[in-house]
């Protein structure tokens, strides 16, 4: 998910070019509050008219309490954007607030449950409180970790080895997949330092996130890199899935792959990893099929 | 309607800075390194928007950096609604 500013038109128009799986469009921290009303009326421009050519297109607005939050939902939902980013989420009762004023404009539409909410948890009270948020509607489909904000609320500071995030970021991966969710990564912004990035990405990986949010094209190549399956992995998946195939034919139970009993985990491990080398590009979704 | 001084965009790379001033009629002084081409196609963006918005009078004098017509409008209706008050948002 890589982040473009929401008042620099010419980054907004060139962003899908570096192939993101989605671009974050940001009304919140990189534009100022003299200009937020211009950075709105450019976002909604954007989405209604730039073929951003099938990327999944995200907005972060405003907080609602703040004089710019309702009408940036406003805005973004009218121009059909496809998920809202909700800032520094605290409660599940926000999440519903959202809801709320998504229903107005879709309602007003007639386009009802068409924008879907993806939560930013950056404070302790976020991360105490995860699994309600990320519970809190249907229309949730991620809740990610912003981490500048979550480690000043801890009165502690980024380091490269993350010890300080460790925490929120188990509880954000185990708060997701215990709704059935999507969970997404904070930035790296030191461009410079893609070694510690790379790391970052790895370890991210580890604990079972589903992606990255980024600040530059650059960032894009080293997290497909080590977000895709190796062609070994993919090769013992394509066996996997073919024996249940073939089991499943023969109304036999019990499968067995080079003398190895196969259970459901490693089914499904091996339908993610097939369903990331097809997203990775790696895969022909025919191939696999 | 009632027209402020207003400006709206940047000088940025694929970005217009628009200003309005009050004026007689809609009067627009386009400058862009791609005007022989498209600035017929400009102004009449421009025009569009402001009409669109109810101004029929207003001087615009719009700087142009390769803006595409979605950025066009954008600054252009960031410029009449701090111009007029008048915003397009629901509050």
């Amino acid at each position: 998910m890589m982040f473009v500013p929401g008042n620099n038109p010419g980054m907004m128009a060139d962003a899908h070019i570096y192939g993101p799986d989605s671009i974050m469009l940001d009304l919140e921290d990189s534009v100022t509050m003299a200009e937020k009303d211009a950075a709105r009326l450019l976002v909604h421009n954007a989405l209604k008219s730039i073929d951003f050519g099938g990327t999944e297109m995200v907005v972060r607005i405003n907080p609602l309490n703040t004089p710019y939050g309702k009408k940036d939902v406003e805005a973004v939902v009218k121009a059909g954007v496809d998920v809202i980013r909700m800032p520094k989420t605290e409660t599940a009762d926000e999440v519903r607030e959202l809801e709320a004023e998504i229903v107005k404009v879709e309602t007003e539409l007639g386009c009802v449950g068409r924008t879907l909410i993806m939560a930013a948890i950056e404070s302790a009270l976020g991360v105490v409180n995860a699994y309600e948020i990320a519970t809190a509607s249907k229309r949730m489909m991620g809740i990610a970790l912003g981490a500048e904000d979550y480690s000043a609320n801890l009165k502690t500071q980024r380091t490269p080895g993350g010890a300080e995030l460790l925490l929120a970021r188990e509880s954000i991966v185990v708060a997701a997949r215990a709704a059935g969710i999507a969970c997404f990564d904070t930035v790296y912004s030191n461009l410079d330092d893609m070694e510690t990035f790379r790391k970052e990405v790895e370890l991210i990986k580890t604990l079972g996130f589903d992606g990255k949010s980024i600040i530059n094209p650059r960032q894009i190549e080293v997290v497909n890199e080590v977000f895709a399956p190796s062609q070994k992995d993919i090769d013992k998946a394509l066996r996997i899935i073919a024996a249940i195939k073939e089991a499943q034919a023969k109304g036999s139970g019990v499968i067995a792959v080079n003398g190895k009993m196969v259970d459901r985990p490693v089914v499904i491990r091996a339908e993610r990893t097939v369903a990331l080398a097809i997203a990775s590009g790696i895969l022909d979704k025919e191939e696999a099929l | 309607m009632e027209i402020k001084n207003a400006v709206a965009g940047t000088l940025e790379s694929g970005d217009i800075m628009v200003q309005i001033a009050p004026g007689e009629g809609l009067q627009v002084d386009l400058q862009s390194s791609v005007a022989a081409q498209f600035g017929r196609q400009i102004k009449a963006v421009i025009t569009e928007t402001l009409t669109g918005l109810g101004i029929d009078n207003a001087y615009v004098k719009a700087t142009d950096k390769g803006a595409l017509d979605c950025t066009i409008r954008a600054r252009v209706t960031a410029a009449a609604v701090r111009a007029t008050g008048k915003d397009v948002w629901k509050d």
